[in-house]
């Protein structure tokens, strides 16, 4: 008992600071390195709720996938850092106002909520004990038969992304040679190659 | 203190979720830092779905967790996509510039 709730301070403090840093570092570099930090304390706080499918997902997902492409996009864009961060101050004291008041009011919801009396009846799919049934195989279960739309329906989403991420960044830049592999095979040698038959001493 | 309960997985959802705001209020000049602060805003959103799915007993929350990390991978793509055709455009990403459209 001793041990999960030193790690689970242990996780939640290191999260905590580290998306201070990601909002408050001055090289966005590090503010991606800071997020990847944070997301991987979060998988540790699912894995110590027990939701370990969730967790690896996070990391593969969020790490493999999503602070990569971050990482890609900050170091391709020519952007100087110092002129970013002017203006850093001028915000401060609206957004700590209304910061301070979202915090209290979250913290209130979370000491004080206590769950009504119908929250057992409303449950829709019990979780399984996990002696019987791994936490990825039950999700399993339910996800490919109950959700199965929604499960069509992120796939879609993840469709659309792509290709219109595809169609927002790709773009055909006029005075660029490129080797044209078609135009190349469909050359005969009749278009391109004359014969003449030169006369000795008569010139051309 | 070392009874770890659904409230303390809260408090962490609410913190991360706060920070990720103030992220959004305070870079007013780097749109990138405010996508990041939007992955903070989702993330906590995560955290309240598990810990409420796991402390309910009911799996429903891990899998509408799993829709919120769905959605979030496909923000991050268009809107970083946006964000280098922005550049290319205009040579800046600052938000404060943003205002062609006048709105």
């Amino acid at each position: 008992m001793i041990v999960q709730a030193l790690s689970f301070y242990l996780f939640a403090s290191v999260a905590v600071a580290a998306a201070v840093m990601v909002i408050s570092a001055r090289n966005p570099v590090h503010s991606v390195l800071f997020l990847i930090l944070a997301f991987f304390n979060a998988a540790g706080l699912f894995v110590l709720l027990g939701a370990e499918f969730i967790a690896m997902i996070l990391v593969v997902v969020y790490v493999g996938a999503v602070a990569v492409l971050f990482l890609f996009v900050v170091m391709m864009l020519d952007i100087s850092f110092t002129e970013m961060r002017q203006g850093f101050l001028q915000y401060l004291p609206l957004g700590a106002l209304v910061v301070v008041v979202l915090l209290a009011e979250l913290l209130m919801i979370a000491g004080t909520w206590l769950g009504g009396p119908d929250l057992a009846g409303a449950r829709g799919f019990p979780t399984p004990p996990p002696s019987e049934i791994t936490n990825t195989h039950a999700i399993g279960r339910i996800l490919y038969t109950d959700y199965i739309y929604v499960f069509q329906a992120s796939g879609m989403v993840l469709l659309v992304a792509m290709i219109g991420a595809i169609v927002l960044t790709l773009r055909a830049r006029p005075g660029v040679r490129k080797q044209r592999i078609g135009d190349q095979l469909a050359r005969r040698r009749e278009d391109t190659i004359e014969l003449k038959k030169i006369e000795p001493g008569s010139g051309v | 203190m070392f009874e770890i309960g659904l409230s303390h997985y809260l408090s962490v959802a609410a913190i991360l979720f706060t920070l990720g705001v103030f992220g959004v209020f305070l870079n007013r000049k780097n749109v990138i830092i405010i996508l990041m602060s939007v992955e903070l805003l989702l993330l906590a959103v995560n955290i309240n779905l598990v810990a409420f799915s796991v402390f309910l007993n009911d799996l429903a929350g891990q899998v509408f967790a799993m829709l919120v990390l769905t959605v979030a991978a496909a923000e991050a793509a268009i809107g970083l996509a946006i964000i280098v055709v922005y550049f290319r455009n205009r040579g800046t990403i600052a938000v404060e510039d943003i205002n062609l459209m006048k709105g």
